[in-house]
């Protein structure tokens, strides 16, 4: 039989996921001879062997990879054979150019899981066991390659037993660069808030206080987690005292699947979502019977729920069906991960911390997701998603993309690959900002990119922008918001060329210096036409009205009914010496910049019907708005009319109706549903109006408003029903989380045209 | 500058009004790019030295609570010469007044002049008139400039904030704005709010008399507020400011008008105050003898200057936050999604 020799080369998420013992493997098994590496780019493999058995190999390599492996490249080249014996694995070479991709943080895996509870195992209840296939890869490198010197466990040099496992190509632990064991890994502490140990193991003590009622700052594998007994609701009670401004609910760490299936319902999809290697925070419809204390998801019919993720919390979970997991931090600030600064900004609120000496290098929050038509939508996509590409429809020149000021995130681009980085969250808050500078240096080392190109938005005053505007040498490219929406969800769903969206969202700098947020475009990468827009209103107040949903409601009262305005409880909760100045503010508009904003209708609404005349978190009275829904069929009418700027939807009918059945008495929760029909009405509307003007016969669904279930599936039936083809996000979240991405293709497509 | 025109954002005193001023006007004007960001400028005269400063008047309404454009058009400028420590000497004035302004009105706000002036030490000593057709101008706008003398050799600028250095103000802010923007647009407040135009000058004059060389940075936060003004004194000095905000002296019926009108008090207008960064051994003695003054009542230590990045000014925040404050383009803007 003739020999024959091919050379293999294979990019994507290659190392530290266990892919050169599984190549070392399966070559023995076909009874091949000749090397693998890691490489800078990835993995190299030269193999040789009879035709038949080459190709049984490269199947092999296709289908059978570790679970963490994701494959981005497969290219192979055929050599002359050569005198060999054996299999081997070579040591690695960094000195090409640098691309191979870091891994996810991920889920303890189900044989490492089987280790942890084997009483005969050597790492019988460590908390920090892991392999090649699972445990903390993004939050712990430092700089690539991927080795241990260049993760935080360069502190924990490998003792005997776990560096014979991690030198054996047959081990599940070959070049496990976290590796670990009781001898030679991380510990546990028990410490009180000015850090001194507490007596007894860490664990035992640490579920103790739980059970006796008792409030613990965690550390887990992207920060720190305030944890609470869920089945204790004094203890719950007690954390919402102590989080005193935060009314955001809580997260909730299930045992299993069988104890989240007594407080949740949910479907095959939720389910895989829920298990998967990535564990978000999935929100499900909680169990009306669910029987826990309603202060964990106040007015909220979903309870976010994720499982176990690190070894550490398969350990705690032991001793509680549920913990309450929420974010350890205070209101803007971001999430703790640097074990003093955890003591001094959580001292007040956690009465010990569970810590480990492995440092987080790179803070990751808790991913959250939900399903909406039948798959998965990020509503945040940070920790086990990240830094995995968002492959691009088109290659691109690298471009850092410097996101939005809420809920930031920023994203840099390397040919067809987008990093979208992890929610790095308000920048007007400085550990923020620095945490947002600090990001962007990092993921550049990780990638070996330096972007000459910064895409921003277009407000004056982000922070982001600001940034952008300090680097020096650089194409700067302003992208205005709603543009960078669109193209988010095109660039996630592979589209290109034009499409219409329709674009609902909360706030965004306009190009004609209003305040757009609801908004009916045309367009592609390179440029949109705004076609149309909700009716603008003044916010009056500025950003006070988006604290306060009071103030948008009388300004829709305002423009529904002029100054004669109808009875209802929101406007007599406002004293009349200060609806008079609001009014005032409204008509003159002093400091009452006009905006077309979705968001801010759907605040006004809340507004009226009673439910919130001021919000504490983001998007809190859409939220309540949309959980407020009782089935019901009715819908409201509204105006949609051709004007100076284009297709304009003038609620002011909307409101009148709405108003009227609020007087009359008509229950909450069916004006809430009638209000949502009438959105998803006006979108097959405008849509099929907009069809008419360009022969666009694609609808993009972008922007925060599209958090929301109930419009984007009633919304998308409707356009289907019109023979529209509907494309939403999954990936990459609607919200401004996703900004970026849009951003970083915008100004991609830009350059590329040379314009 | 992308607009080939002038927009209403290049007076806000933000940074569309610092392009203005350096991309546009300084380096045409006298081909210096880089500019001395004083409230007078400087000139070496006979051995010594003279303070010279100008300054426009335009405000809307001509008359408001605790005050009138005249008397704002004769402490603006006499607080420029007080800010980089010179006794002001004489006052130029120049009105633009539009056909149709009542004489009973230029009588008063002419009145108003004089008193100021008084009240400051200071005299008027020449001036010019010009009308413009009704509708080419606003009622009146004022135009006054000063010349001030030195009576020692301390060398005070925005420059001049060193590490450790303590920010005192001498009073609560946001008053000023708020009665302009309340007269303007008729607000009735549920409170009168009364703006705290003053002349500085003879404050000054006692802080330096006692404390000389202790006292590093004098700046008055007129347009753009405190913030605006601390970042401009960052960026000059190449220090970090530290803001504590729960220290910021502020009256309860302005915090709560702010709050009502969606304004950050921190950027609001003062006509009447002034921020002094000053040795930190000192400090205390300062705020005492600030306290004693009639201008410095309300006195009160609200940061100091810091190693932190240079230009970076840090407000932290009563809930314990830090937040970064910038100078804004223009108006404030929404920003929450
Ligand atoms: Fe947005
Ligand atoms: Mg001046
Ligand atoms: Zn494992
Ligand atoms: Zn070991």
């Amino acid at each position: 039989m003739a020999m024959e020799r091919r050379s293999i080369r294979i990019e994507g998420i290659v190392q530290g996921v266990g892919f050169r013992p599984f190549v070392y493997q399966l070559a023995r098994r076909c009874g091949l001879t000749g090397w693998v590496r890691n490489d800078s780019r990835g993995v190299l493999i030269e193999a040789q062997g009879e035709k038949e058995s080459l190709a049984r190999f490269l199947d092999g390599l296709r289908d059978e990879h570790p679970p963490l492996a994701a494959i981005s490249r497969f290219e192979v080249s055929a050599l002359p054979p050569i005198a060999e014996n054996g299999f081997s694995i070579l040591a690695s070479d960094a000195t090409q150019e640098k691309t191979a991709q870091i891994a996810p943080d991920t889920h303890v895996c189900a044989d490492c899981l089987r280790e942890l509870f084997d009483p005969a195992d050597r790492r019988y209840l460590y908390p920090f066991i892991n392999c090649t296939n699972c445990g903390p890869r993004y939050t712990i490198v430092t700089a690539i390659p991927y080795d241990r010197p260049n993760t935080t466990m360069v502190d924990f040099p490998l003792c005997p037993d776990c560096l014979e496992e991690y030198r054996d190509p047959t081990s599940r632990r070959f070049h496990a660069q976290p590796n670990a064991c009781p001898v030679c890994g991380p510990r546990l502490a028990l410490v009180d808030r000015d850090g001194q140990a507490i007596a007894g193991d860490p664990l035992a003590e640490a579920v103790a206080r739980l059970k006796r009622g008792g409030i613990l700052a965690v550390k887990g594998l992207g920060g720190y987690h305030l944890a609470a007994d869920a089945d204790n609701g004094a203890a719950v009670a007690e954390l919402r005292r102590r989080k005193a401004r935060d009314e955001k609910p809580f997260a909730l760490m299930i045992r299993d699947l069988a104890a989240a299936r007594e407080l949740a319902e949910f479907d095959e999809t939720e389910r895989r979502l829920l298990a998967g290697p990535e564990r978000p925070i999935v929100l499900l419809r909680a169990r009306p019977d669910h029987g826990l204390s309603p202060l964990i998801a106040p007015r909220n019919r979903y309870l976010g729920l994720m499982l176990p993720y690190t070894p550490l919390h398969h350990l705690l979970l032991r001793d509680f069906p549920a913990l309450v997991m929420t974010s350890a931090n205070l209101s803007d600030e971001p999430i703790a991960f640097e074990d003093g600064e955890a003591r001094s900004r959580l001292g007040g609120i956690a009465d010990a911390f569970l810590v480990h000496n492995r440092a987080i290098h790179t803070r990751a929050d808790d991913s959250i997701a939900r399903v909406m038509a039948g798959r998965p939508l990020m509503l945040r996509r940070s920790r086990g998603y990240v830094p995995r590409a968002v492959f691009l429809p088109v290659a691109q020149a690298s471009v850092l993309a410097v996101g939005a000021e809420l809920k930031n995130t920023v994203c840099l681009t390397q040919g067809d690959r987008a990093y979208l980085s992890q929610h790095i969250g308000d920048l007007k808050n400085l550990e923020v900002h620095e945490s947002f500078v600090r990001t962007i240096k990092h993921l550049k080392k990780l990638f070996e990119v330096d972007p000459q190109i910064v895409a921003h938005d277009l407000h004056p005053d982000y922070d982001s922008s600001r940034y952008a505007e300090t680097l020096p040498g650089v194409r700067r490219i302003a992208v205005q918001h709603h543009h960078a929406h669109l193209a988010s969800c095109m660039a996630e769903q592979g589209l290109t060329g034009e499409v219409l969206g329709l674009i609902f969202d909360g706030i965004g700098y306009g190009a004609d210096g209003h305040i757009w947020g609801g908004e009916f475009l045309a367009g592609g990468y390179g440029g949109y036409r705004r076609l149309g827009h909700f009716h603008y209103v003044p916010m009056p107040g500025g950003d006070a009205a988006t604290r306060e949903p009071a103030r948008m409601a009388l300004s829709y009262l305002h423009q529904a009914f002029g100054a004669e305005l109808p009875p209802l409880p929101v406007v007599k909760a406002i004293p009349a010496g200060e609806r008079t100045i609001l009014l005032k503010m409204i008509e003159r508009g002093i400091n009452a910049p006009l905006t077309s904003s979705c968001g801010r209708l759907f605040d006004a609404v809340a507004a009226l019907v009673g439910l919130r005349d001021k919000v504490s978190y983001e998007g809190q009275a859409a939220l309540e708005l949309e959980m407020a829904i009782e089935p019901d069929e009715g819908e409201y009418p509204f105006d949609l009319e051709d004007g100076e700027g284009g297709l304009i939807f003038d609620p002011a009918p909307l409101v009148r109706a709405l108003v009227g059945e609020i007087l009359a008495g008509v229950a909450v929760g069916r004006v809430s549903a009638r209000f949502h029909n009438s959105l998803a009405l006006m979108m097959a509307a405008v849509a099929r109006r907009l069809r008419e003007a360009t022969g666009l016969n694609r609808v993009v669904l972008s922007g925060g408003v599209f958090q929301n279930l109930y419009l984007v599936e009633r919304g998308t039936r409707l356009l289907q029903a019109e023979g529209f083809e509907v494309f939403t996000h999954s990936l990459v979240p609607p919200n401004d989380g996703g900004l970026a991405l849009g951003q970083a293709v915008v100004a991609g497509f830009r350059v590329g045209e040379g314009s | 500058m992308n607009n080939d025109i002038i927009l209403l954002g290049y007076g806000s005193g933000g940074t569309l009004s610092h392009r203005l001023l350096d991309e546009l006007i300084i380096p045409t004007l006298s081909g210096v790019a880089e500019r001395e960001q004083n409230d007078s400028a400087i000139l070496a005269h006979g051995g010594g030295r003279l303070a010279f400063t100008t300054d426009g008047y335009v405000v809307d309404p001509i008359f408001f609570s605790g005050g009138n454009i005249g008397d704002l058009a004769i402490n603006g400028t006499v607080n420029d010469l007080a800010m980089v420590g010179a006794k002001p000497l004489a006052v130029a004035v120049a009105f633009i007044l539009e056909e149709g302004l009542a004489l009973a009105e230029f009588r008063k706000i002419l009145e108003a002049m004089r008193a100021a002036a008084d009240l400051a030490g200071v005299r008027i000593v020449t001036g010019d008139t010009k009308v413009v057709p009704r509708g080419k101008g606003d009622k009146i706008f004022i135009t006054t400039s000063g010349i001030g003398v030195f009576a020692h050799a301390l060398e005070i600028s925005g420059g001049g904030a060193q590490v450790g250095d303590k920010i005192l103000i001498n009073g609560p802010v946001g008053d000023h704005g708020l009665a302009v923007l309340a007269g303007r647009e008729g607000l009735e407040l549920e409170t009168d709010i009364r703006s705290d135009s003053a002349p500085l000058n003879h404050l000054v004059g006692a802080l330096l008399d006692e404390f000389g060389d202790a006292v590093h940075v004098l700046r008055d936060p007129t347009r753009g507020g405190v913030a605006t003004t601390l970042k401009e004194i960052a960026r000059q000095s190449q220090v970090g400011i530290r803001l504590d905000e729960t220290a910021l002296p502020i009256n309860p019926a302005v915090a709560g008008a702010c709050a009502l009108l969606g304004l950050d008090p921190l950027y609001v207008a003062n006509e009447g105050k002034l921020l002094a960064l000053v040795a930190p051994e000192a400090a205390d003695a300062l705020l005492e003898q600030m306290r004693r003054h009639p201008q410095g009542q309300g006195a009160a230590l609200i940061g100091e200057v810091t190693a932190g990045p240079p230009g970076q000014v840090q407000l932290h925040t009563s809930i314990g936050g830090r937040r970064a404050i910038e100078m804004l383009a223009g108006e404030q803007l929404p920003r929450i999604c």
